[in-house]
């Protein structure tokens, strides 16, 4: 044909600018595509090509390529490509338009990717409503790999790994994703179209460019599932695979508008904007304070040394113990480190955590012998007495000390805590009326450091006060009441 | 074609190297003006050629082929007053009655 | 600055908020959960993304997907979960896309528990997933660490475009110390690699495909060459008490704190005892072995694993030296008398080997 012939012609129907004009990235046969004669993809190819120019979003337009026949959409459109592993398209398409909400993020798929492998990630994000445009080929096959069985698959379809035909029994049933997904309420917009003959192929431009355009419109998710012709693994000529798709793939897959929301969806407003820099310290809560003045100013007379076990049942306030010494122990210019038991523990049965206050840096978190045992009942004291460091403390909650656990070289204080929570009010001030006798015995965290902590540590004032009032009668319980102390 | 003859709405121009004569344009041409060559291109393929004169240029045969620039349709320039806006969809809506099924 | 009292856990968040992170993908798993809790209160806040993804695969797919976009992102996660997450770090590794990952492990193989274990090193050291690829290792013995080491795998991560890993324990995320950040915020990147959705990004691609066997020889090398360059300028570790040590201990995470107090307690009884700890895990610090073996006399390699760590030590020490091997598994933890018990019997034999050998001089 002449360029003479062409003369009062103008073209209508030609290749579309969000195509590449060469395609670079193949590696031979630049001009042309890597489908087989007749393949769906290309015309697929063409439609989403085709939306891209009507709708003017080449620049903003993110493909993601599947595995599969598919996978090299980034040999054909000239806009950003990202090509993803098997499956996880709807993945890489959901953080990449959350945190590129500006661009047109499009997920290309074919059956197997999306309906096998990738059935967990099309579903979530189908669920979370992400504001992406699927586009799904099925042909009822996985073709890259030369004819096996895919979800997709008609009863009675043979495949290389279903020699006899797709049986239910052994296969189940074909898997319907439109169906399946339009179930879900956030998906604003699903279609099943074909390429089965010329008005399916039109109505799948239509779907194609819908699901687009309403991407581009801020709408939500939206999906296109295209019956697509795969000639070659049918073994069938492209005409005859095209008139499968009408007379027998389309009765197990039914054409139509499976859901959408498009009218009633609220268009997706603009996120709100990142705080300036300056403000993430303080939004992040690390903002540096001062030095405490302690430090400055008092000078402590003794090493500290603290290496603390704090044992009890879960809900007995083991581990806020440990916090409010640990912190008191910062403010007041010590090392410090706290380590919980945690896990199961955390919910039933025991739990305990190791303090460590110290002059020095400290070497390990871990505390194996304890110059200091808060055990909060008599099962977590068998656990951890034999590890007390000789010369160390136990303090115990307990109307007697058990015999059994005697040793001549720790000290011992032994006394029913609970009770005396209970007399300031609540039970659960227990552990803070043992930490006050720990505080009176180690003496190494001034008060004004202790009160910092729990005001830091406990939201609620009147429980502040009734701490305070625990650790206080701790305290003077420790003063009083009859250290056993054993001799050495 | 001559001045002679009445000038077709449509004129398709196919890339015989980029064709891999799968034949879906020849099934889809509403007006079968397109066949299939006897002579094979460079890569082996018996190629879609235009039979020279008939195409209505409804687009159909650009929209099935797999291949993005192998068919590329051209349409007459018209006088303004009988120029119509022509999305693709719309001539292959029309065209239907006489399309392949 | 008054430092601050916090989680391990908590303190890898802040950290990486601050580096310029701007997406956390992830999936529940004890003990790294509140790595999500604290990323699910922050980023938004920061004007980040936070989803909780279905599985882990899916949160290392979208971390694909966010370091595609050019977004500084991380996740996090334990043993089982990086297990899953495994497929798409190969993919990331293939693609050169940067992210960081915090695995805070936990026992295993299979469910194992949930007590802290070092079970992952080789998953995560070796590769783990499928293909020629390293990860970039670092482990944190402390909660300053965490912080640290986390701003310092966004920097690996970018300069060498390629996942790196935080590699804590259960404890190091667990515990509760002292920390302090750096008190100005680094802004966002925006790499020229990515794709963005902008025409200044639309000719960029995004693959680990290389279909042609050379190419992909060719993209190998230079991912090769990658970890040639990290080899020589990013190893790290800390010495403790080396200068005259004939045994030296080494291990890593919590170990190394525990390792730390058994040498001075050696120290006390006068044993010339030294710390080395690995801080990157890959690249491995061989040159600190190599230096120290001129010394040392024996080597003492403690894990919470069967002999994992102790693979790279000897390969490193290419048998200069003998490598002892102490390890407590399942989510028991060395303690250090027992370690301590260990020193001692090594500088027994030492020293008996010494005498005998004097003696055979004496007999010359």
């Amino acid at each position: 044909m002449s360029n003479q012939a062409e003369a009062g012609y103008v073209v209508s129907h030609g290749r579309s600018k969000a195509f590449y004009e060469r395609f670079e990235r193949k590696s031979e046969l630049q001009h042309q595509t890597h489908f087989c004669p007749g393949c769906g993809h290309g015309t697929v190819h063409k439609m989403l090509a085709q939306a891209i120019d009507e709708l003017g979003i080449q620049d903003r337009t993110i493909m993601i390529g599947p595995v599969g026949c598919g996978v090299f959409t980034y040999y054909y459109f000239d806009v950003g490509n990202v090509q993803a592993a098997h499956g996880r398209a709807p993945a890489v398409a959901t953080a990449m338009k959350r945190s590129r909400p500006e661009s047109i993020v499009i997920s290309y798929q074919g059956d197997g990717d999306l309906s096998a492998i990738g059935s967990a990630e099309i579903l979530h994000a189908a669920n979370r409503g992400e504001h992406i445009s699927v586009i799904f080929v099925n042909n009822a096959i996985y073709s890259m790999t030369g004819g096996q069985f895919a979800p997709t698959t008609l009863l009675g379809q043979k495949s290389t790994t279903t020699p006899l035909g797709r049986s239910a029994k052994a296969e189940g049933y074909p898997l319907h994703i439109s169906e399946l997904l339009a179930t879900l309420q956030a998906p604003v917009y699903i279609e099943r179209v074909g390429l089965g003959d010329n008005k399916q192929v039109a109505q799948a431009a239509r779907a194609v460019r819908r699901a687009v355009e309403n991407q581009v419109r801020g709408l939500g998710f939206s999906l296109v599932e295209i019956l697509s012709p795969c000639p070659t693994i049918w073994k069938m000529t492209p005409v005859e695979s095209q008139h499968w798709v009408r007379d027998v793939m389309e009765k197990t897959f039914p054409l139509g508008v499976f859901c959408d929301r498009t009218r009633e969806a609220q268009a997706q407003t603009a996120p709100a904007a990142a705080p300036p820099l300056e403000r993430i310290p303080e939004i992040l809560g690390v903002v540096g304070a001062a030095e405490p003045e302690f430090s400055a100013t008092q000078a402590r007379t003794a090493e500290v040394d603290l290496e603390v076990r704090i044992a009890g049942f879960g809900g007995q306030g083991v581990l806020l113990l440990g916090e409010v010494l640990a912190e008191a122990g910062l403010d007041a210019g010590l090392e410090v480190s706290w380590l919980p038991s945690y896990g199961p523990e955390m919910r039933s049965g025991t739990s305990n955590c190791h303090v460590r206050l110290s002059s020095a840096p400290i070497d390990s978190p871990l505390v194996s012998a304890p110059n200091m045992l808060i055990a909060m009942n008599e099962p977590s004291l068998r656990k951890f007495d034999a590890s007390v460091r000789p010369g160390g403390w136990i303090i115990y909650n307990g109307d007697e000390f058990p015999p059994e656990c005697m040793r001549k070289d720790v000290h011992v204080l032994a006394h029913p805590f609970t009770h005396l929570a209970d007399e300031l009010g609540d039970a659960r001030a227990c552990n803070m009326t043992m930490l006050g006798a720990l505080l009176e015995i180690a003496g190494a965290v001034p008060q004004a450091s202790i009160d910092a902590a729990l005001h830091r540590l406990v939201r609620n004032p009147r429980w502040v006060e009734l701490d305070e009032r625990a650790l206080e009668r701790g305290r003077a319980v420790c003063r009083e009441s009859m250290v056993e102390e054993v001799t050495r | 074609m001559t001045n002679t003859e009445k000038k077709d709405r449509g004129l398709l121009r196919i890339d015989t190297d980029e064709c891999k004569g799968c034949g879906l344009c020849i099934e889809a041409c509403p007006p079968k003006v397109i066949g299939l060559s006897e002579r094979l291109n460079h890569y082996g393929y018996r190629t879609a050629v235009y039979a020279g004169h008939g195409c209505t240029g409804c687009g159909i045969c650009f929209m099935v082929c797999p291949e993005p620039g192998a068919i590329t349709v051209l349409r007459a320039v018209l006088p303004p007053s009988r120029q119509t806006s022509g999305l693709p969809h719309h001539d292959a809506e029309g065209a239907s009655p006489c399309a392949s099924n | 600055m008054r430092k601050q009292l916090m989680k391990g856990n908590e303190a890898i968040v802040k950290s990486a908020i601050l580096a310029g992170c701007r997406a956390f993908y992830g999936y529940p798993i004890t003990p790294a959960s509140e790595i999500a809790e604290a990323a699910a209160e922050y980023m938004p806040q920061a004007g980040g993304v936070f989803v909780q993804a279905e599985s882990e695969v899916a949160a290392i797919n979208m971390l694909y997907g966010a370091a595609s976009a050019g977004v500084r992102c991380m996740t996090a996660s334990s043993g089982p979960g990086i297990s899953l997450m495994q497929e798409g770090i190969s993919y990331m590794a293939g693609a050169e896309l940067p992210c960081v990952i915090a695995d805070i492990t936990r026992g295993g193989p299979g469910l194992g528990n949930i007590a802290a274990e070092q079970g992952d090193y080789h998953q995560v050291v070796k590769g783990g997933g499928h293909g020629n690829y390293r990860t970039l290792v670092l482990a944190p013995d402390s909660v300053q660490e965490m912080a640290d080491l986390t701003a310092l795998a966004f920097e690996l991560a970018d300069r060498y475009r390629n996942p790196a890993v935080v590699l804590a324990d259960g404890f190091v995320g667990q515990m509760m110390e002292p920390v302090e950040f750096p008190q100005a915020a680094a802004a966002p990147r925006q790499p020229t690699w990515a794709v963005t959705g902008t025409a200044e990004t639309r000719a960029n691609l995004i693959t680990s495909l290389y279909l042609d066997p050379d190419e992909l020889e060719a993209h190998q090398r230079g991912l090769e060459a990658k970890y040639r360059l990290a080899e020589q300028r990013e190893t790290r570790a800390e010495e403790w008490s080396t200068e005259d040590a004939e045994i030296v201990l080494t291990g890593y995470g919590i170990v190394g704190r525990i390792l730390k107090a058994v040498t001075s307690e050696a120290r006390a009884d006068g044993l010339k005892v030294g710390l080395l700890r690995p801080i990157t895990l890959y690249p491995f610090p061989r040159a600190h072995f190599q230096r120290l073996a001129r010394r040392a006399r024996v080597f003492i390699v403690v894990e919470m694993s069967n002999g994992q760590l102790i693979e790279d030590v000897r390969l490193a020490l290419n048998g200069a030296r003998p490598v002892e091997f102490f390890s407590r598994v399942g989510g028991n933890v060395p303690s250090h008398q027992e370690v301590l018990a260990l020193v001692r019997e090594q500088a027994r034999r030492m020293k008996r080997a010494q005498a005998s050998g004097k003696e055979q001089m004496a007999h010359v």
